[in-house]
């Protein structure tokens, strides 16, 4: 038998939807900055969740937002939710997207009670209902923020470490500032990816903007050159400042057969020759001299 | 720490050790661990199943979804009733000879992998337990 | 059972690995690469892990002893396509696959046995000095 309360919210909601819909959008507007969401989607997501919340009701579903029956509910509030992170709203203003429907909720159905006992069920029933669809859309909101974030973290993880193409089959990789274990990682894999992708035989890495390097780095780069060899590729390390080669030699890494140069050219041209190729200068002909600027004699 | 989901799988041929790696990177793939951490831990438990198959004489792996506060993982148990490992130590820090060494290899293994237990008893069988935890 | 098939282009041996081996199917595929070698007279092989999404260290095992064998018989290995997350995986796992020659590609894999073979062709030319063909 369908409950009694959940029968008299139906009914509520039925007979007096428009004005619920009304007096729920303005409540919003009026905490919401207005220019942040336009009052036709605002209301497009306002009937669309008080008609879920009814057919849940009339289906008979429990209170209990977790129940199968709410699942079409949670998944327009997970929609929502994760829109309004993206954009930028804070966790109460997303909450409060659900939290506002309780004034005009209640307000309707005190109109329509005839029984202070049956209210009191009422309202408290639509509470129960509505704080756990607030707090999932919390957590909803919750999840995306930090998704949000870490793929933001992730792209600048990819942006401070760019790989460049300096020729064709000679990869770069500047390395700048602090190599932490993750960003080492991080780096290594999108190198190894980039090798694949543009079939480098060759990859720098160039450590000129790393000011010290600790052991675990020391041995993720390692790793990385080793890898680049299993696949095919050739690694060379360059710009090893002073300090930097002290501490290696000092944490007994050992760099094996690992190539390092000194400089980003020596590297370059090392790489250069490995694919046989070389730099020349064009040799000017004998007597040839570049023409002077035009003067008047 | 609760455990969610679990599966248990035979591992008695060599056709389960395939089996072994298409569940375990099933598993990865619906915790969403990355191309790396799920490369790595499907070697691992490749290299560990073939262990219970050609060592162990045979076993069974079981599956968890581990849940810890934020983070999720997965755990594999393999287990058999073989004649266990009289040198844990020796295992754990064997290389790969290509010779006709016992080739456990274990040291490496348990590089490949968040946490790594084992526990034999020579004569009553190994049980080997690999987590997996997602990052972010 | 399924067996991974070797095909020819001039003396190269081709083998292209798609599926997910077992043991059984790899000592099989180590068995006819040594059969092509010699029937053929073949003086490379290529072998084409881009589809390979996990080697282990009984495949690793295998790419080095079919190398190994393909030496003894007077052939080159190369193996190419071989994924970043496996090539990671297997500095981890402390595999070296010694004595296995690799490329990122199959064209870079065949334009190196190409130049490996040719002049290793050369050297049976009366007279021509030997070059460092290893």
């Amino acid at each position: 038998m369908p409950d009694a309360p959940a029968n008299r919210l139906v009914a509520a909601i039925d007979e007096r939807f428009d004005e619920l819909l009304r007096n729920w959008i303005t409540d919003q507007l009026a905490t919401l900055r207005r220019a942040q969401i336009a009052e036709s989607d605002l209301r497009a997501q306002c009937t669309e969740l008080l008609q879920i919340m009814r057919r849940a009701l009339v289906g008979g579903a429990p209170l209990d937002v977790e129940a199968q029956a709410w699942a079409p509910a949670r998944d327009l509030l997970g929609r929502i939710s994760v829109s309004r992170a993206q954009q930028g709203f804070s966790s109460t203003e997303t909450a409060t997207f659900v939290l506002s429907l309780k004034r005009p909720l209640f307000g309707v159905l005190r109109t329509a009670s005839k029984d202070a006992d049956a209210l009191a069920d009422d309202i408290w029933a639509a509470t129960l209902l509505l704080d756990q669809l607030a707090l999932y859309t919390t957590e909803v909101y919750l999840k995306a923020r930090q998704e949000l974030i870490a793929r933001q973290q992730q792209d600048m993880l990819e942006l401070s470490t760019p790989v460049v193409k300096l020729w064709e089959g000679v990869l770069a990789l500047p390395m700048i500032g602090t190599l932490d274990s993750a960003r080492t990682q991080v780096v290594m894999e999108s190198l190894l990816q980039r090798i694949v992708e543009t079939g480098s035989d060759v990859a720098i890495l160039d450590i000129t903007g790393v000011p010290t390097v600790d052991t675990l780095t020391a041995q993720h780069l390692l790793k990385t050159v080793t890898a680049a060899r299993l696949m095919g590729a050739e690694c060379i390390i360059s710009g090893i400042r002073p300090q930097i080669a002290q501490t290696i030699v000092h944490l007994g890494v050992d760099l094996g057969d690992v190539i390092t140069k000194a400089t980003l050219a020596d590297a370059f041209k090392l790489a250069l020759s490995r694919l046989g190729l070389a730099i020349t200068r064009p040799k000017a002909a004998p007597g040839a001299v570049r023409p002077a600027a035009p003067t008047t004699d | 720490m609760l455990t969610a989901r679990t599966e248990q799988i035979p591992v008695r041929e060599q056709q389960d050790i395939v089996s072994v790696r298409q569940v375990v990177r099933s598993w990865c793939l619906t915790l969403g661990l990355g191309l790396v951490d799920l490369t790595k831990f499907v070697t691992a438990a490749s290299e560990i199943a073939r262990n219970t198959v050609e060592y162990g004489g045979g076993g069974t792996l079981v599956l968890e979804e581990l849940r810890d506060g934020l983070r999720v993982g997965v755990r594999l148990v393999f287990e058999d009733q073989g004649p266990g490992i009289p040198d844990i130590e020796r295992a754990l820090t064997d290389g790969y000879s290509t010779g006709t060494g016992m080739g456990l290899g274990l040291g490496g293994t348990r590089r490949l992998v968040d946490e790594f237990d084992i526990s034999s008893t020579p004569g009553a069988g190994t049980r080997v337990a690999i987590t997996k935890w997602k990052t972010r | 059972m399924d067996r991974i098939p070797i095909l020819r282009m001039g003396p190269v041996l081709l083998v292209s690995i798609q599926l997910d081996m077992h043991d059984q199917i790899a000592l099989v595929l180590q068995d006819d690469l040594t059969n092509a070698i010699t029937t053929h007279g073949a003086k490379g092989v290529l072998i084409d892990i881009s589809a390979v999404s996990v080697v282990d260290s009984f495949m690793g095992r295998m790419l080095a002893n079919i190398a190994g064998i393909a030496r003894v018989l007077d052939a080159i290995t190369v193996v190419v396509g071989m994924q970043p997350a496996v090539a990671i995986t297997l500095v981890e796992l402390g595999l070296s696959l010694e004595g296995v020659r690799t490329a990122l590609n199959v064209e870079k894999g065949m334009a190196h046995l190409q130049s490996v073979v040719a002049s290793a062709g050369a050297l049976s030319d009366p007279g021509d000095d030997a070059d460092g063909a290893d």
